[in-house]
């Protein structure tokens, strides 16, 4: 029992009839780590986390909490308290009873749950708002309430779904960073579910990106992706380029690999392939260069004639079609010093240019 | 607005026509209640103060009406529970046939009460069961629920189940639950519900007609002292106090209504 991790899911599925929401799952999560299961709308991650919870039992699994297996305990015995998409903020309760909603059953003097309530009101900047109403809060305020709700129950872990889903961007990104905070605060084990790759990347110690009730990888966000190990996740984390390859060759410091568009490529890849394997080569956009000149040695070049930009401000993207092929190559060009305007525009003839570390080999599939 | 169409003056006739034919005969009812005259009919003679106080009087009269509330209290309650069950089953569980079973609750509303009333009058004395109040409060449960179900029903099919498993993740058991969530959330319709099955037992007639023993409610001792004119007027003060309770409750339930809903919604429309 030992080695367990804090979070131990073995072989967790849920079959609701014939869909198979969550399919055969082994995650292990660490004590105290911010962990986010991210995926696309209906992979399975809501129902993942309700299993954790107890509103779901599985099909098949065992979960294990604080290594305790967790399938006899029911929810509102369980170490564990979630923050709801939509808040669940109770509506007939003001904001200091919503907090201490959950801590009827300690039975705690007047004082001394006042004392509480307040302590999580601070925590959640939102002191002296107790005697508000539900309905007079603000999206991010519930959003609190709903986690000072949670938080206050000393939870072993804390799940929550979607928890920023329903704020606009700039409150967003501001949320995300002092949930992160708050997190390391009060040192509890958060597990999130987004579909957003960017606020995963942004909060997490480590993600679990899920496709169709399966985990497909899990890593440190930097990890996922810089070095991905499937294309499914190399392609739902930010933008990538994909070509088809063949490898032709290996020398011992790498893979020379014939691809359908960029000719021969050269990779510090893997040693898991061999000459003859079919795979899939990927280039992310920030990682391809338009110079005139190319700098010396590691890097490999192709020309190209830029067929379309995107303005996005910080950046511009580049559409450059290559030499015996319509398929666009995408170049992401970051503008500094508003530099904006002066890159190369539509029709111009560019040498592109990348450096073999950047080359990523996946499986072809 | 300067100008009205042909139907907009041909609806504004319409309206007002139809609220004197609705209205007209139940203002009708307390200012004869005040005329000094046995017979209603016009010219009005002077104001008087005599039949209600006859009305307090009557002690057959206020028997009926002690009779009409050991009913109706009991059916509102009553039916009210069994509404709030059926409705959080209906709404909560993806219950097999719950459309059917909703249909089957709402059958009581399409039957004929005359038929009801023959059908549980039979079954009633093959059962060997005595006719008494006791028997009109069963017939008046029946005709009650599904109306408590539909007012509870459309309480809780907008209600947000997370709420419920916010509470159970909170530590609450499913009992406790429904007594710190799902009820107060609930409230106003449960409030509704049961000023409405109340008045429905109050004034009902029929079944009440078909099922009682010796005892009379309400309705049942108008309808019999209408054969003496001389006991008209006070039946006029009754009626009148009847309405004047009914108006008062019946606007305090909406109110209650609106506000629930208000609330919720603002609950609804924050995230
Ligand atoms: N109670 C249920 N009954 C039947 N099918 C369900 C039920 N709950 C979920 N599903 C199905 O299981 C699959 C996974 O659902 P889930 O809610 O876990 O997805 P999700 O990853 O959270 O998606 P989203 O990002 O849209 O919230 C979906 O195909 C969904 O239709
Ligand atoms: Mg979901």
């Amino acid at each position: 029992m030992k080695d367990r991790a804090f979070i131990s899911i073995k072989g967790i599925s849920k079959h609701f009839g014939k869909v198979r929401a969550v399919d055969d799952v082994d995650l292990e999560i660490e004590k105290g780590e911010f962990f986010a299961l991210l995926g696309p709308s209906g992979c399975g991650k809501t129902t993942l986390l309700r299993m954790l919870a107890g509103f779901e039992v599985p099909t098949a699994g065992e979960i294990y909490i604080d290594r305790e297996p967790t399938a006899a305990v029911p929810h509102f015995l369980r170490p564990v308290n979630m923050v709801f998409q939509n808040y669940a903020i109770f509506p007939h309760l003001n904001v200091f009873q919503n907090i201490a909603f959950g801590l009827r059953k300690d039975r705690l003097p007047r004082p001394v749950l006042e004392e509480r309530v307040n302590d999580a009101l601070a925590l959640i900047k939102l002191d002296g708002y107790g005697a508000r109403r539900a309905d007079e809060l603000s999206g991010g305020q519930r959003q609190r309430v709903a986690l000072a709700r949670a938080l206050i129950k000393k939870p072993k872990v804390l799940l929550l779904d979607e928890p920023l889903g329903a704020l606009d961007k700039k409150l967003r990104e501001q949320m995300q960073l002092e949930l992160r905070d708050l997190q390391r605060n009060v040192g509890i084990t958060f597990v999130f579910v987004t579909h957003d790759q960017e606020e995963a990347l942004t909060m997490s110690d480590r993600i679990a990106v899920m496709s169709s009730g399966k985990t497909i990888e899990h890593g440190p966000p930097s990890q996922l992706y810089d070095r991905p190990r499937t294309r499914f996740v190399a392609d739902f984390l930010g933008t990538m380029n994909f070509f088809e390859g063949r490898v032709a060759g290996s020398d011992g410091d790498g893979l020379a690999i014939e691809t359908d568009r960029l000719g021969m490529v050269r990779a510090q890849g893997p040693a898991d392939f061999a000459v003859g394997d079919r795979l899939t080569v990927a280039l992310r956009p920030e990682n391809i260069r338009i110079s005139p000149h190319t700098p010396n040695d590691d890097v490999d070049t192709i020309g190209g004639t830029v067929s379309n930009t995107a303005y996005l401000g910080d950046r511009t993207h580049l559409y450059v079609t290559l030499e015996g092929s319509d398929q666009p190559v995408l170049v992401a060009r970051q503008n500094m010093d508003g530099s904006g305007s002066d890159g190369p525009a539509g029709h111009a003839a560019v040498s592109l240019w990348w450096r073999r570390s950047s080359v990523l080999l996946l499986k072809s599939g | 607005m300067t100008r009205r169409t042909g139907t907009g003056t041909w609806l504004r006739h319409y309206t007002i026509v139809y609220l004197v034919f609705i209205y007209l005969p139940v203002v009708l009812l307390p200012v004869f209640s005040f005329n000094d005259a046995i017979y209603v009919a016009f010219p009005m003679k002077g104001f008087t103060l005599r039949w209600w106080e006859e009305m307090v009087q009557q002690t057959g009269m206020l028997h009926a009406l002690g009779n009409s509330f050991t009913v109706a209290v009991p059916v509102c309650l009553v039916s009210t529970t069994l509404g709030m069950c059926a409705a959080k089953a209906l709404t909560s569980y993806k219950l097999m046939g719950a459309r059917v079973l909703t249909g089957l609750f709402a059958l009581p509303l399409v039957i004929p009460f005359i038929i009801l009333g023959i059908a549980l009058l039979i079954a009633f004395n093959s059962y060997g069961l005595e006719l008494s109040l006791w028997t009109v409060g069963i017939g008046h449960v029946l005709i009650c629920v599904p109306f408590s179900l539909f007012v509870l029903m459309s309480r809780l099919e907008g209600f947000d189940r997370s709420l419920e498993e916010a509470s159970l993740d909170l530590g609450e058991t499913p009992w406790m639950t429904f007594w710190r969530v799902t009820f107060p959330v609930a409230l106003p319709g449960v409030v509704a519900s049961l000023l409405l099955t109340f008045t429905i037992s109050f004034d009902e007639f029929l079944l009440a007609f078909f099922l009682t023993g010796n005892e009379s409610t309400l309705p049942l001792y108008i309808w019999s002292q209408l054969r003496f004119p001389a006991k008209l007027p006070a039946v006029l003060a009754l009626g009148s106090a009847i309405l004047v309770v009914t108006f008062v409750l019946v606007t305090l339930a909406e109110r209650l209504r609106r506000q629930g809903e208000f609330r919720s919604d603002t609950a609804a429309g924050g995230s």
